[in-house]
């Protein structure tokens, strides 16, 4: 069974201008000890599609539609009698059983708190036990994760932390309680490269030593491309192509995705870059077919009023296109 | 004119050259107390020819942005000298000063921060345009915005809208046509793409790319992601606490890394290509970039290097030349 769950979920927020469509109608599922990417540009929904499962949305957003599963268990707001038996019940899985991971760590950790203080306090909420086992816990926790001398640096603030140092602290948190899912937003987009690939490389050996599944969300191709083993692509609030790594990077069927591998550059091959036309399409009004049309140098007129289905290639790889849908039609015609 | 240094980039002779170059910045606090310095750019030398474009890389606190700054003059020079078509800036006259700043202009990173939300795009690109008087009449100006717009790809009626109605690549581009108002003959582009999309990050690429040809422009393009500075670059400097440890033609540099720094940095870049990306063997450099307040003595890439020995402590590594492609290291 799928640790995760995610049903037909459809996430609304409402804003002054109007009601944005933030994430419409989107399924997939997360196996244990699996490391899936979710790949999107801004305003793809990839966030808002885990905060909403996180049950972290902000105020004027909320989860219109869908259902979410996490270890067997339902954990959308609607299934719970009253909100805060539904916080209870969130308050007890967040830091536990899921973590996350921030992009930005600065604005994670409580600038006045000592770091020490801080990771303690995520175990001892979550488990009985003394200031001195939690501080041993927190000590070793920081010495994993590579902050050299973690003693001393349990008693100091987080402004006496570099960048990389931060983000192993957010980390450290994150793992505190061997949680099932780790759930990493951007983690590594505002570091510096060669500490990127530190903290890249840190996050996978964490998850291979807790053997729990990790969601990297990310609009870095080449970020995924080395940690994950499956990859969901988000466009205008849909998932438009799902498939493993190897897939999705050798064998695209996505026009979006095709275009997005062609305007990364890739330093192994000098290769023209070609950009994707265009910008992203409004969610205030969210076109009713396939959310890429205006973007895409192939569209035909079904693809301008309706949102084409997933069609199959293998027991991963599905892609939402008309084009894809059409020649798949064929082939079965023909064979 | 530069002595010091010999040129092999395109044309004859360099449109910039620096020389020697310190940023230094005091940041002692209190009266009494000791004093304190920051070598952001501690004797950086290099130059730019006509229609070249020179990336510089680093880690951020490596000095490469304070670099672009001191060249428009933002921050002043602490020593060495910067000389633009082969006169000094700092003793400029005023017609070359105006020149100068005509000619010279800057791309920022934050397309948010840098256009005025209360004034229209129309009014933003006018403004540089009425500061140096290029064209006599509002209208003209006028017209050469909508010309502008249209060559960054946007809309000429979008002359009367405001910042805030456009996307960050919009906004990009709404900061090229300002800068391009001028005629300018350089550019330094301080991180440009690194707050886009990756879809629209290739758009700004490729338009930076057709204006250079059609204009000749040179550019000078700062940025921390190797992979894109390899692509846009005609020859790229690697610095590292201020100082430039490595430089020489993008592909040199790319394919056959001399300095132990460039190595791990370009080993650090993620690849799009899973096979590739987990065969490759990384580089993994401990520790992170020591602060330039208490810049370690010797090569400054000791603390973090893998092949460094007791000589790399005492004495610091010159730039030097091999075959074109410089590195400033003693294990070459």
């Amino acid at each position: 069974m799928a640790l995760l769950d995610v049903k037909n979920l459809t996430v609304d927020f409402n804003t002054d201008q109007g009601v944005v469509h933030a994430v419409r109608d989107i399924s997939f599922s997360v196996g244990e000890s699996e490391a899936v990417g979710i790949v999107g540009e801004s305003g793809s929904g990839k966030s808002v599609t885990m905060y909403s499962v996180m049950g972290l949305l902000a105020s004027n957003g909320g989860i219109k539609e869908g259902s979410v599963v996490f270890n067997g268990k339902e954990i959308t707001e609607k299934s719970y009698p009253s909100h805060k038996a539904y916080e209870a019940q969130m308050s007890a899985i967040r830091g536990n059983e899921m973590a996350m991971i921030f992009q930005d760590p600065m604005t994670f950790l409580n600038p006045v708190v000592k770091i020490g203080k801080q990771i303690t306090e995520v175990i001892k909420n979550h488990n009985k036990v003394s200031d001195g086992e939690a501080k041993e816990r927190a000590v070793t926790l920081m010495g994993q994760v590579g902050i050299p001398s973690p003693g001393e640096r349990f008693n100091q603030y987080p402004h006496e932390f570099s960048g990389g140092m931060r983000q192993r602290i957010i980390i450290a948190m994150a793992l505190a309680n061997s949680p099932k899912l780790i759930i990493a937003d951007e983690p590594t987009t505002a570091l510096d490269v060669t500490i990127q690939a530190q903290v890249l490389e840190l996050i996978k050996e964490m998850k291979d030593q807790l053997n729990s599944s990790v969601i990297m969300i990310t609009h870095d191709l080449g970020v995924v491309a080395s940690v994950c083993d499956r990859i969901i692509i988000m466009y205008g609030g849909k998932i438009v192509e799902e498939g493993d790594t190897r897939e999705i990077f050798y064998e695209p069927r996505h026009p979006y995705t095709m275009g997005l591998l062609r305007c990364v550059h890739n330093p192994e091959k000098k290769e023209k870059l070609t950009p994707i036309p265009g910008s992203p399409p409004d969610l205030l009004k969210p076109p009713a077919g396939c959310p890429f049309v205006d973007r895409c140098s192939e569209a035909m007129r079904i693809c301008k009023t309706q949102m084409p289905p997933a069609s199959r290639y293998s027991k991963t790889h599905t892609c939402s296109c008309w084009l894809e849908e059409a020649r798949r039609r064929k082939e079965e015609n023909h064979g | 004119m530069a002595e010091t240094l010999a040129w092999e980039g395109r044309g004859e002779t360099p449109l910039l050259s620096v020389n020697h170059v310190k940023t230094y910045f005091d940041v002692t606090k209190g009266l009494f107390s000791k004093k304190q310095i920051v070598k952001a750019v501690d004797d950086v030398s290099f130059s730019i020819g006509e229609g070249e474009t020179y990336g510089l890389v680093g880690e951020s606190g490596c000095g490469k942005s304070t670099l672009g700054r001191t060249l428009v003059q933002i921050y002043p020079v602490t020593e060495g000298k910067i000389f633009y078509k082969g006169r000094d800036i700092d003793t400029l006259k005023k017609a070359d000063r105006k020149e100068f700043t005509r000619e010279v202009q800057m791309i920022f990173q934050d397309p948010y921060a840098s256009l005025n939300p209360r004034m229209t795009v129309g009014e933003i690109i006018k403004e540089p345009m009425e500061i140096h008087k290029i064209l006599d009449s509002s209208e003209q100006r006028e017209e050469r915005a909508a010309e502008l717009l249209k060559l960054v790809g946007l809309k000429p009626d979008h002359i009367r809208r405001y910042p805030h109605e456009f996307s960050g690549g919009q906004r990009q581009r709404i900061s090229i046509a300002r800068t391009m108002a001028l005629n300018p003959r350089f550019i330094i582009c301080d991180e440009p793409i690194s707050a886009l999309d990756v879809s629209i990050q290739a758009q700004i690429i490729n338009l930076l790319k057709e204006i250079q040809d059609e204009t000749g422009i040179s550019y000078l393009f700062v940025a921390h992601d190797l992979s894109m500075v390899n692509y846009i670059s005609d020859r790229i400097g690697v610095m590292y606490l201020g100082h430039l440890v490595e430089e020489g033609k993008a592909d040199d540099v790319y394919s056959n890394p001399i300095h132990p720094y460039t190595k791990a940095l370009l080993s650090a870049i993620p690849i799009p290509d899973p096979d590739v990306a987990r065969e490759r063997k990384r580089i993994q450099l401990e520790g992170e970039l020591p602060t330039p307040l208490n810049p370690p003595a010797g090569c400054p890439f000791k603390g973090r290097c893998p092949v460094a020995t007791e000589e790399c402590g005492k004495n610091r590594p010159e730039l030097k030349d091999y075959g074109g492609h410089k590195a400033a290291c003693f294990h070459v």
